[in-house]
């Protein structure tokens, strides 16, 4: 983030300079992509085959889906008509058309836990749905390793994501969250820098949502589970890792959503420049002193 | 201005749903493409590799205690074969049921269920991990399947072995709708490889494949193939069923199910 460029001037004097510095790395951009496409693809396909059996259990065993404490489900009630319905503990909600029992390629009601459009094939299929997660679970992995070894070396890390204690005071993090509330974004020189929320966000979702998504997956791998023991019972067994796993996606999902959102609001095309060619476009007040 | 900005939005907004239709139906495409469905299957080859190197020591699956024995060990697949062959032995009480050891092996053999019983035997309670998600613990007990492989002396060329059983899964015309599986040498020699014969104390129920049953335990549910009637030792896979190892196998799942 120190190479400046300045950007010619469309505007009178007196207007804001518009300037042009050089926010992402060639390899952070790369890696966000790559990360991206794994994401979509692996919740996607991470729902065909939660699908397989739409119901969650906690400790090491579970196969009845009446003793799930989250289940999604069909029933036919007495006049034959069909419901879709997800319970969640003793809460039983009707979901008819989106979870339980939704409309196949064929516009026909389907008993399935999520819906065609969410799935990855849109179509029941269990072994490709894993084909699919498997593939792009690597891919993932390695690349989030990637993003992070170099992170860590580079201190891109340290420098851009860790928050100084200034930033952590109780007073800064309600100041900055009453901004995102208002919609309102920092703007010239305080843009150049990622805001506190945003920075614990990404770390959290950085260091504990993605690490902990491969590792309750292979939790739930039993050849792993020989392999390292520990690691399915830390998680409190097969289908808690199981749960644990269905649940972080939950949160990644409402991650992207909430990331794409803010986008949006701070300026979709400047925010998409900067994440494809690295330069992030930000206005200075007073531009005197520039070069 | 602002007139502008709103289609622009609208745009951008129809742009993006008709990317995101776009890229969905691209999906289903390309999930239809053999060349591709070969592409994603390249991964199975680097978690056989990774397991097996991490798994290099034979380390055991984990074994439970009885407290943790499910209450209901859940039946999946076939529930009763449906051959004449099978009903004949079901009703003998499988006392005329023989399991053939032969292919690859210097000694084929014919055992019965007494021969396999007075083989060493070994109990286990493990965790069965069906493909769809679920899991059940059970106690099984049965003969190491290294004392059989023993007893009928592999031949050198011998790399997997397969297990033929009774059940038809599926009917077709050409009768790939057999169950069948194999596993590679390293887990047929695993101490925890056996052939079952009880659960949970009691002789194994037709649902769960009586007369006998493998558990393969570092390996998913599927691969604990149930009725089996014949071992056999082979140097390759592509001559069973549809070439892919086993009846699932045949139809998209991995070979290697440790995932």
């Amino acid at each position: 983030m120190s190479e400046l460029l300045t950007a010619p001037l469309k505007q009178p004097a007196q207007r804001p300079k518009r300037l042009l510095i050089y926010r992402h790395t060639r390899l952070t951009r790369l890696t966000h992509w790559v990360n991206a496409l794994c994401i979509a693809v692996l919740l996607m396909s991470g729902l065909q085959i939660f699908n397989a059996h739409p119901a969650l259990y906690w400790g090491e065993a579970g196969a009845d889906p009446s003793e799930a404490f989250l289940e999604l489900g069909a029933e036919e009630s007495k006049n034959g008509a069909e419901s879709g319905f997800t319970r969640l503990g003793s809460l039983t909600f009707d979901t008819t058309g989106v979870l339980g029992l939704s409309e196949n390629a064929a516009g026909e009601p389907s008993a399935r836990g999520f819906p065609a459009w969410l799935t990855l094939p849109s179509w029941r299929d269990l072994a490709l749905g894993r084909r699919w997660h498997f593939f792009f679970a690597w891919l993932f992995a390695a690349n989030l390793l990637i993003y992070l070894s170099a992170a860590l070396v580079s201190g891109h890390l340290r420098r851009d994501l860790l928050p100084g204690l200034q930033e952590l005071r109780p007073r800064a993090l309600a100041r900055d969250l009453a901004g995102h509330l208002r919609w309102s974004f920092p703007q010239g020189e305080a843009a150049r820098r990622y805001n506190p929320l945003q920075k614990l966000t990404y770390l959290a979702v950085i260091l504990v949502l993605l690490p902990l998504m491969i590792l309750t997956g292979l939790a739930m791998s039993p050849g792993m589970d020989a392999a390292l023991p520990w690691l399915t019972e830390i998680f409190g067994g097969r289908q808690s890792a199981r749960s644990i796993h269905f649940i972080s996606a939950g949160l990644i999902a409402a991650f992207v959503f909430v990331h794409l959102l803010m986008v949006l609001l701070a300026g979709p095309r400047n925010m998409l420049r900067s994440m494809i060619t690295g330069r992030f476009a930000i206005r200075i007040e007073n531009p005197h002193g520039q070069v | 201005m602002a007139r502008f900005e709103l289609s622009r939005r609208r745009f951008l907004t129809l742009s993006a749903a008709a990317l995101g239709a776009t890229a969905l139906s691209g999906c289903d495409r390309l999930s239809e493409a053999p060349g591709f469905q070969d592409f994603l299957s390249s991964a199975e080859w680097l978690t056989y590799r990774a397991q097996r190197l991490l798994g290099s020591g034979a380390p055991l699956a984990r074994e439970f205690s009885a407290a943790d024995i499910s209450r209901d060990f859940r039946v999946n697949g076939t529930r009763m074969p449906e051959s004449d062959e099978y009903a004949a032995l079901r009703e003998n009480n499988f006392a005329d049921w023989r399991l053939r050891v032969d292919g690859l092996v210097a000694h084929p053999r014919e055992l019965t269920l007494l021969d396999l019983k007075n083989l060493p035997q070994r109990t286990q309670i493990t965790r069965h991990d069906c493909v769809e998600g679920w899991s059940a613990i059970g106690k099984w007990q049965g003969v190491p399947l290294s004392a059989v492989l023993a007893r009928a002396v592999l031949l050198p060329a011998a790399r997997f072995i397969v297990f033929h059983c009774a059940d038809t899964l599926e009917q077709t015309l050409d009768g790939t709708g057999q169950y069948y599986e194999s596993i590679d040498l390293i887990d047929a020699f695993h101490p925890q490889t056996i052939l079952a014969h009880a659960l949970n104390d009691a002789p194994l129920t037709v649902g769960h494949g009586a007369p006998l049953r493998l558990r393969v335990e570092r390996q998913l549910g599927y691969k604990q193939a149930k009725y089996i009637m014949r071992i056999e030792a082979v140097d390759r896979l592509d001559g069973f069923g549809r070439g892919k190892g086993g009846f699932w196998e045949d139809r998209g799942y991995e070979w290697y199910a440790g995932i």
